[in-house]
């Protein structure tokens, strides 16, 4: 059973803004989808690789590559060369 | 040899996100003819929303691996097609755009994710378009709509530009009117490309001729099982008997791992779609955050205003299958269960050349008729499972219930997309 403390929990790890109205309203949710997982319960075994594939590399070359202008076009408030973040400490 | 096409179509089923009116085309096998892409995908110089508010405004810098082929192909991108937000949902309503609606009944969902590719085609605006499957958004809004749509093999068409949801799942797909375009389209995106590590060296797709005489179908009883509308599975039922009068064999078989598919898949989606969207961050592309504000604090509400509900209750339950103490319980078992209804694939393939069924359980939703998120995922029963193990799958028309359309689904092997597509053709012909 998840608790509305438990989805509060979760939407700040994920840093998912949820409004009160919404926790309320996510956690009985929660709890229906989880119930149905709940079907997992019964099989056997973890996690191991579905698809048959390995690691892919390449040799370390430089291949042609994005402008810095291009990389920059939709960035709100870059400033020579750079990009402005919200302040993290 | 360089032309321009002139798209001077109204849109009033909203099919689209964003319409180019003059598009540029080339020579090739798809010269001039208007295509609609998925707003998932990125188009150079073409605003790419992926349905979401917090893309609003993002204009890619490059092409898609898909996109960089239709434009080699010749053919004449009209235009970024509606779709639920990221890719999540099945009816085309997540979307930040608005509603799409379903042509043969504009009361009703066209389906989704790829409604607004599916409503594009099925309107005849275009006669073929792309969009993306992770667990069922090519069929689904095919089926719903009445046109043909086609899930490749993972690995078989390059997801390079195409903006993650579900990586391990998600394949770009055709949609058209019918098989033959659908093929076509098909023909022109497949292939390998160093840009996408999952992306397969294979042979070029065989020329399409109808051939079905011969062909042992398999036909799951899970696929018929519990919450399949009757008269969809009666119609389905009637199909599967046509596929039977031209020359194929029909074989009943098992498929229990139908027990544990819907439930894998959507701890897988979301898993994947906690770690892929945690780029929105409105830093680089997107909404710009509040500089004032602190990170975290900053981050949270330009998601919460940026993301519908449907994608942000997709990034929560991820995240919490992710975390410590959940993740042997819900994502290590959900990946045991996927490698259950692979092996249940390559078990069946072992005496049946292809495995048939209804796509949906349902005929379109009226628009607004489901608010439950549990009771929307049910509808994507039939389609994941083809998703969870790799292999291809089609949706072809095969008649209607409820005077709407319904579409008779085809899996076939690994990387057998000719096989699947020559018996849709002989299907729709009416030719073995």
């Amino acid at each position: 059973m998840v608790t509305k403390e438990d989805v509060a929990h979760i939407a700040t790890i994920a840093d998912i803004g949820v409004d009160d109205s919404e926790l309320e309203l996510f956690t009985g949710q929660f709890n229906a989808i989880l119930e149905y997982f709940g079907v997992l319960d019964s099989v056997e075994g973890g996690a191991d690789a579905v698809h048959s594939r390995t690691n892919v590399f390449r040799e370390d070359l430089v291949k042609p590559s994005l402008l810095n202008d291009e990389v920059l076009m939709n960035a709100q408030d870059p400033e020579d060369g750079f990009i402005r973040a919200p302040r993290v400490i | 040899m360089g032309s321009t096409f002139t798209f001077d179509h109204d849109d009033p089923n909203n099919a689209f996100i964003t319409i180019c009116r003059q598009a540029d085309y080339g020579d090739g096998p798809l010269s001039g003819i208007p295509v609609a892409v998925k707003d998932n995908i990125s188009t150079a110089g073409i605003e790419t929303t992926c349905g979401s508010k917090i893309l609003k405004g993002y204009i890619p810098p490059y092409d898609g691996h898909a996109i960089t082929l239709l434009r080699s192909a010749g053919a004449a991108i009209i235009g970024k097609t509606n779709m639920d937000e990221f890719g999540m949902g099945t009816t085309t309503e997540n979307s930040a755009y608005g509603p799409t609606r379903n042509p043969a009944d504009p009361t009703r969902a066209p389906g989704g994710s790829s409604g607004g590719s599916a409503a594009a085609v099925a309107s005849g605006l275009v006669r073929m378009a792309l969009g993306t499957d992770t667990g069922g958004s090519i069929r689904c809004p095919a089926s719903f709509c009445g046109i043909v749509g086609l899930k490749p093999s993972y690995g078989r068409v390059s997801r390079y530009g195409l903006i993650a949801y579900a990586n391990s799942l998600e394949q770009i797909g055709p949609l058209a009117q019918n098989v033959r375009d659908c093929a076509l389209l098909y023909s022109v995106i497949a292939g390998y490309d160093p840009r996408d590590g999952t992306s397969l060296e294979l042979p070029p797709p065989a020329p399409l001729k109808p051939e079905i005489a011969g062909k042992r179908i398999g036909v799951p009883t899970e696929f018929f099982g519990e919450g399949v509308d009757l008269d969809v599975a009666s119609v389905v039922r009637s199909g599967i008997s046509r596929l039977e009068d031209l020359g194929a064999e029909i074989i009943p078989c098992s498929m229990p791992s139908m027990r544990y598919a819907l439930a894998a898949y959507y701890v897988t989606s979301m898993s994947e779609a906690s770690s892929n969207l945690g780029r929105y961050d409105g830093v680089r592309y997107g909404t710009a955050p509040d500089s004032f504000r602190s990170w975290h604090d900053a981050y949270s509400q330009i998601r919460k205003s940026g993301f519908g509900e449907e994608v942000r209750r997709r990034i929560l339950l991820g995240s919490f299958a992710l975390s410590a103490g959940y993740q042997g319980k819900y994502y290590a078992k959900a990946q045991a269960a996927r490698r259950m209804v692979r092996d249940d694939f390559a078990r069946l393939f072992r005496t049946v050349d292809m495995l048939a069924g209804p796509t949906m359980p349902c005929v379109a939703f009226r628009l607004g008729e489901t608010s439950d998120p549990l009771s929307m995922y049910l509808a994507d029963i039939l389609t994941v499972p083809a998703n969870l193990a790799g292999v291809p799958a089609l949706s072809v028309p095969c008649g209607t219930a409820h005077n709407l359309p319904v579409g008779l689904q085809l899996i076939g092997k690994h990387y057998a997309e000719d096989e699947i597509l020559s018996a849709a053709l002989a299907f729709e012909e009416g030719s073995a």
